[in-house]
């Protein structure tokens, strides 16, 4: 480019064409002297047939939500293409799957969608039910729901947040961490820890409830509610916030349907696809809750459906309160569960049972299934192949950020970058679940 | 049809497909349908692969391809037959969803290490495209007519396909204080 800068007609032929575009050019104050030039301060320099160039968001970029990148065709600020490039997080979760006994599965899949872990211990913990033919005791199923249902409010929480924050809404960032940071207190306070808590395993939970825990649900509840509240004074109505998501991003139902995409973003293209409602699962039908769904299918919709989210599942949260059955929180089958604590001091059947199920851990009869349940980002299976051992041959997590972020392709063409940073915000896609 | 009653028939008291299984073991010959655990599966021919994905959506209202993926069965202590079905190392899963009818169906092809490749559904339901090349890239099977079949988690100059059972362990061992150091 420097070369042909000193190419007179070259020259004209570009400053002519850019005063003509409104590019401003620098002049100086004394005619040009010979040998020296103007100084363009445009950057419309670029040959006629390569009007398009490639950038590369990410993977450090702070927008992209972890460790994607995504590559990007521009003419000018229009997003031509757009192509997700994933794997910066690929941890080999499912080959650690197959070394791993079905006691100690947990702890691995809980580190997949980290935030909300729950989920994922539930549809292993489904998913090796449904192989083991457990039927669970009626607490550990409405105990197992009352934890999912904190955790997609903590995950929704924290979209609030994080989308705010892609957005230039700071203030969002901070409220939408305060709240979430109060269901991860009591979210703690019962399992003993706030994310990848191992919690919800094979055969129920692993401890019953602490005491006091319906007081703590309950102004936890107010306080998310109230949280909630403020987020719709400062968003609903905000015309920036409008201007940023109304409109951006759009997908119809068909094309979400085509690229496998569930959750949130199905639900706004005017889907009102749940799998709580349309294929219950532990005790979801016997609760009231609605499905929150749009019209638009843009960022605006997807940020409303998960705003709406949170209070619907305040509303579960408060019905398990209500109605959390009593009796065992865990099945009281030796091969599946430990004995407790006690029992192994006076027993010495409880010390084998103790001792064999945390070294070689329990068998699963052979065969394979396939155990779907809704988190927070859409659909999440577990199928798992089972050879009769302690440990699956296979066990592979369908991870609805996974195929969420295929949509990626599908809405960023013809936007803005900025816009494609909303549209990416509004995806919320767990890098941690994408890549495994 | 015919196959299918035969001899599943004797282990189990008595299989009851649902009509979708029926109606895919009935249009392609040679599959086999079977319920695991209250889920319809039907194992079918790797030949007509796409063939039954394309009938299950024009045909069968079937909107979504949940989930693709595939088992490397080398090491298998047990597995239980399937009567009709010649096992493989491979296996290639689909999980299909029909939203209006609110069914599951699951799709099994059997693919040989020999020559380990299998039509994409890429055409049919664009959304695998991920999950297709996720399988390549870890299991080393290939899909044809894939538009982008290139490694998607591991790097691209990666060797070896890693969730392939025979494919070692990527280990750094553990050094332990007082241990010799490397110099």
């Amino acid at each position: 480019m420097s070369t042909s800068m000193h190419d007179p007609e070259l020259e004209a032929q570009r400053l002519g064409r850019q005063t003509d575009e409104g590019a401003q050019v620098l002049r100086r104050d004394t005619p040009a002297q010979p040998g020296t030039h103007e100084v363009v301060v445009t950057g419309g320099i670029w040959p006629e047939d390569d009007g398009t160039m490639i950038i590369n968001m990410g993977p450090q970029h702070p927008s992209t939500h972890g460790v994607l990148r995504m590559m990007m065709e521009l003419d000018g600020e229009t997003v031509l293409r757009a192509k997700p490039v994933i794997g910066y997080l690929h941890t080999g979760m499912e080959k650690q799957a197959e070394h791993l006994t079905y006691v100690q599965g947990g702890t691995n899949v809980t580190r997949m969608d980290y935030l909300s872990c729950m989920s994922n211990e539930l549809v292993f913990a489904l998913a090796v039910e449904n192989l083991l033919d457990l039927e669970l005791p009626e607490r550990a199923v409405w105990a197992r729901m009352y934890l999912v249902e904190l955790q997609r409010m903590a995950s929704h929480l924290l979209f609030q947040a994080t989308n705010g924050m892609d957005m230039g809404a700071l203030s969002m960032m901070i409220y939408g961490w305060r709240e979430r940071e109060e269901v991860l207190r009591l979210i703690e306070a019962i399992t003993g820890l706030r994310m990848n808590n191992n919690f919800i395993r094979v055969g129920g939970i692993a401890a019953d409830l602490p005491d006091g825990w319906r007081e703590h649900t309950l102004e936890v509840c107010a306080l998310v509610e109230s949280g909630v509240a403020q987020y719709e004074a400062l968003l609903l109505e905000n015309p920036i916030w409008q201007e940023r998501t109304m409109g951006i991003g759009t997908i119809t139902t068909d094309d979400a349907l085509a690229l496998g995409i569930t959750g949130p973003i199905l639900r706004s293209t005017g889907f009102p696809w749940d799998l709580r409602k349309a294929q219950p699962y532990l005790a979801y039908d016997q609760v009231q809750f609605d499905v929150c769904y749009g019209r638009n299918g843009d960022c605006y919709d997807r940020f409303l459906i998960r705003l709406y989210e949170i209070l619907e599942s305040v509303k579960i949260v408060r019905q398990c309160v209500e109605r959390m059955p009593d009796g065992d929180y865990r099945i009281q089958d030796r091969k599946v569960t430990p004995p407790p604590r006690a029992r192994i001091d006076e027993s010495m059947e409880a010390l084998i049972h103790h001792f064999k199920l945390f070294t070689e851990g329990f068998k699963v009869p052979a065969g394979e299934t396939y155990v779907p349940i809704e988190s927070a980002r859409g659909e999440i299976g577990c199928y798992i192949v089972s050879d009769g051992t302690p440990k699956p041959v296979r066990m592979h997590i369908r991870g609805p950020s996974f195929y969420n972020l295929q949509s990626m392709a599908a809405m960023a063409p013809g936007t803005f970058v900025a816009d494609s940073i909303a549209i990416l915000s509004s995806i919320d896609p767990i890098l941690g679940e994408v890549d495994r | 049809m015919a196959d299918v009653e035969t001899e599943v028939a004797d282990t189990a008291d008595e299989i009851v497909l649902e009509p979708v299984a029926a109606a895919l073991v009935a249009r392609f010959p040679g599959s086999v349908g079977m319920v695991s655990h209250g889920q319809s599966v039907v194992h079918v021919d790797r030949a007509s692969w796409r063939a039954a994905s394309l009938f299950l959506r024009d045909e069968e209202r079937f909107t979504q391809c949940v989930d693709l993926t595939a088992v490397d069965h080398l090491t298998d202590v047990e597995r239980p037959p399937v009567a009709g079905v010649t096992f493989e190392r491979f296996e290639v899963v689909a999980n299909f969803l029909s939203h209006p009818r609110n069914l599951r169906v699951r799709l099994i092809a059997q693919v040989p290490v020999a020559a380990p490749r299998v039509e994409s559904l890429t055409s049919e339901f664009p959304g695998v495209g991920f999950a297709e090349r996720e399988v390549f890239d870890l299991l080393g099977i290939e899909f044809e007519g894939h538009p982008d079949l290139t490694r998607i988690l591991m790097p691209d100059d990666w060797v070896g396909h890693p969730l392939r059972k025979d494919d070692a362990d990527a280990r750094i061992p553990v050094t332990f204080k007082g241990d010799p150091g490397p110099r």
